[in-house]
């Protein structure tokens, strides 16, 4: 009888674990029974919220400050996303980083940057018609990068053409034409109007971070020299900006594609 | 000590009786075990603090901080339970960032009371220790899976995950980075080592699902929606479809506009929701789970609206 007693108390001590272990570890389980989703555009019907607006007004008005000024005046939009290899901006942009550079590499080096190639995906915004401004180039060109010369074989620039075709991208080029053949090769490949002879050095002007082979421009990291000439992409367009009055965009043709 | 887990038990017992009866009466989300969180979420809001100017040809008076603020304001009166979190490119596209050189962007995403971001390509753009720098300005946190940070600054910064428990459902959320060789500078990166998304995120719902038992599966991605010329490269679309027990991809870095999150099936045949709001803060995504703990209610399967 005393072994049978001693039974029973070790079963309720048993019960009392169990229920214990049931529910303080076992975590309640949820499961999924409806789901909902939207898309919710900040628009101007939203209020703004006064504690937030009061935080970054000394913030926004130090920089208003120094890029308020209207420096030129842009006649039409200009978007990226328009065109297959080649854009307006693209060229734009690429034709006043090879003149900018152009004119410090000469004066340093005594020698002319033959072309330009820059990549689609550096373009970080619109250039929106009417006023610009130092912000409107923040904004185009909001990386720190500055313009590099590489020192390329012929065979690179061959090879700068393969990746233009593969990529399918609009980088932006000046300086280069080339024509996309039926079998997605390039040929008519001309520098300056003469056509690419292999075996000759160019001097091609880029970003340090594509010659660093950002966006897989491997064949920047083939490059014989590499001159930093010192002056970031942002400020070549607040120059060319400061320059002008209106800005001009040569849209020649860069790419031909063969149909 | 006993007598203290003898109180616990019982205790418990009058609510497993709740729990039971709840389970014959109809289903409605007004039901107290129906728990309701709701998900915000932006990504590549590229350092766009103000709206965009009246006369912008793309985006006229969109966007804007401030506006997002009050708008995740009112969402958080109407549900408490919000997590809200960022898919990356914080940083980059306006000057405040190159005068402020990120500051700003993390000191209002706490003043929004962000629960957690993952990183970007851009987030390296003033170097791994221009990141490092700026985090004692954020009061959320970082998730970062498949980038190894160990010989770097931010080890022990960047956690592979994290688990936040509201109103009583465990969320589990980790967070993917994009392939940085060929796209950040080296001298950026440093020496953060990618490892593959797709294996790691294997990895990391097997961890939160059934080591860490959440209820909720998210992964906070930047690896991007898809890649229409490499289908074979990682992006959300494979990652839904080439694992398991992930319940929510929010993604980023393609910029891409979805109208509504898109369903794929997983390896197990289950529904995942992919969703991305395009950039620059013009839109805030909002995904709604309702759960319950009633099992019989559960086995009447979801329905997802979106």
């Amino acid at each position: 009888m005393v072994k049978l007693k001693n039974n029973s108390i070790l079963i309720k001590h048993f019960v009392l674990l169990l229920t214990f272990l049931l529910f303080s570890c076992g975590k309640q389980n949820y499961y999924t029974t409806k789901i909902e989703g939207s898309k919710i555009g900040i628009t101007e019907k939203i209020t703004s919220d006064p504690k937030i607006d009061a935080y970054l007004k000394p913030y926004r008005e130090h920089i208003d400050q120094d890029l308020k000024t209207v420096l030129a005046y842009c006649p039409e939009t200009l978007d990226k996303s328009k065109g297959e290899f080649q854009t307006a901006i693209g060229c734009f942009l690429a034709d006043i980083t090879l003149n900018k550079s152009n004119a410090v590499f000469q004066k340093r080096e005594n020698k002319t940057i033959d072309f330009c190639i820059l990549n689609h995906g550096g373009i970080r915004s619109i250039l929106p018609k009417g006023d610009v401004t130092a912000r409107t180039a923040y904004e185009i060109m909001p990386f720190e990068n500055s313009a590099i010369v590489v020192e390329l074989k012929g065979e690179q620039v061959l090879e700068l053409c393969q990746y233009f075709i593969r990529e399918k991208k609009p980088h932006p080029l000046s300086g280069i034409q080339l024509t996309i053949d039926k079998t997605n090769t390039p040929k008519n490949i001309t520098i300056q109007s003469v056509p690419l002879d292999l075996n000759k050095t160019y001097y091609v002007v880029t970003s340090d971070y594509l010659s660093n082979g950002g966006d897989n421009m491997d064949f920047f990291k083939k490059g014989i020299k590499k001159y930093d000439i010192e002056y970031k992409l942002r400020n070549i367009l607040i120059d060319y900006f400061k320059d002008v009055d209106t800005i001009q965009v040569n849209n020649s043709i860069r790419v031909t594609k063969e149909q | 000590m006993k007598r203290r887990d003898f109180l616990k038990g019982s205790m418990a017992i009058p609510a497993l009786a709740s729990i039971g009866g709840l389970s014959l009466s109809s289903f409605t989300t007004d039901d107290k075990n129906v728990k309701h969180i709701t998900i915000l979420h932006t990504n590549d809001v590229h350092s766009y603090i103000d709206p965009f100017p009246a006369d912008h040809p793309k985006n006229p008076n969109m966007g804007g901080v401030s506006r997002r603020a009050t708008l995740i304001d009112e969402i958080r009166k109407e549900n408490p339970n919000v997590l809200l979190v960022d898919a990356g490119d914080i940083f980059q596209g306006t000057p405040y960032f190159n005068y402020y050189g990120g500051e700003l962007e993390f000191k209002l995403m706490s003043m929004m009371k962000y629960d957690f971001a993952t990183l970007g390509n851009h987030d390296f753009d003033n170097g791994i220790d221009g990141f490092y720098a700026q985090l004692p300005h954020a009061t959320f946190e970082f998730v970062s899976a498949n980038y190894d940070f160990k010989n770097t600054v931010l080890n022990g910064h960047v956690k592979p995950y994290k688990t936040k428990t509201i109103d009583g459902v465990k969320i589990g959320i980790f967070g993917l980075g994009v392939e940085l060789d060929g796209l950040v500078d080296k001298k950026n990166y440093k020496e953060t080592v990618y490892n593959d998304p797709i294996e790691v995120a294997t990895d990391m719902a097997r961890i939160l699902k059934h080591q860490e038992k959440c209820d909720l599966v998210i992964c906070l991605s930047h690896i991007g929606f898809k890649y229409k010329d490499e289908p074979n490269k990682p992006s959300d679309l494979l990652l839904a479809k080439k694992t398991k027990d992930i319940d929510l991809i929010i993604g980023g870095h393609t910029h891409t506009f979805l109208d509504k999150p898109i369903i794929e099936k997983n390896l197990d045949g289950k529904d995942v929701l992919v969703n991305q709001v395009g950039c620059y803060g013009l839109n805030l995504g909002r995904i709604d789970f309702y759960v319950t703990s009633d099992k019989k209610i559960a086995s009447q399967g979801k329905s997802i609206i979106v």
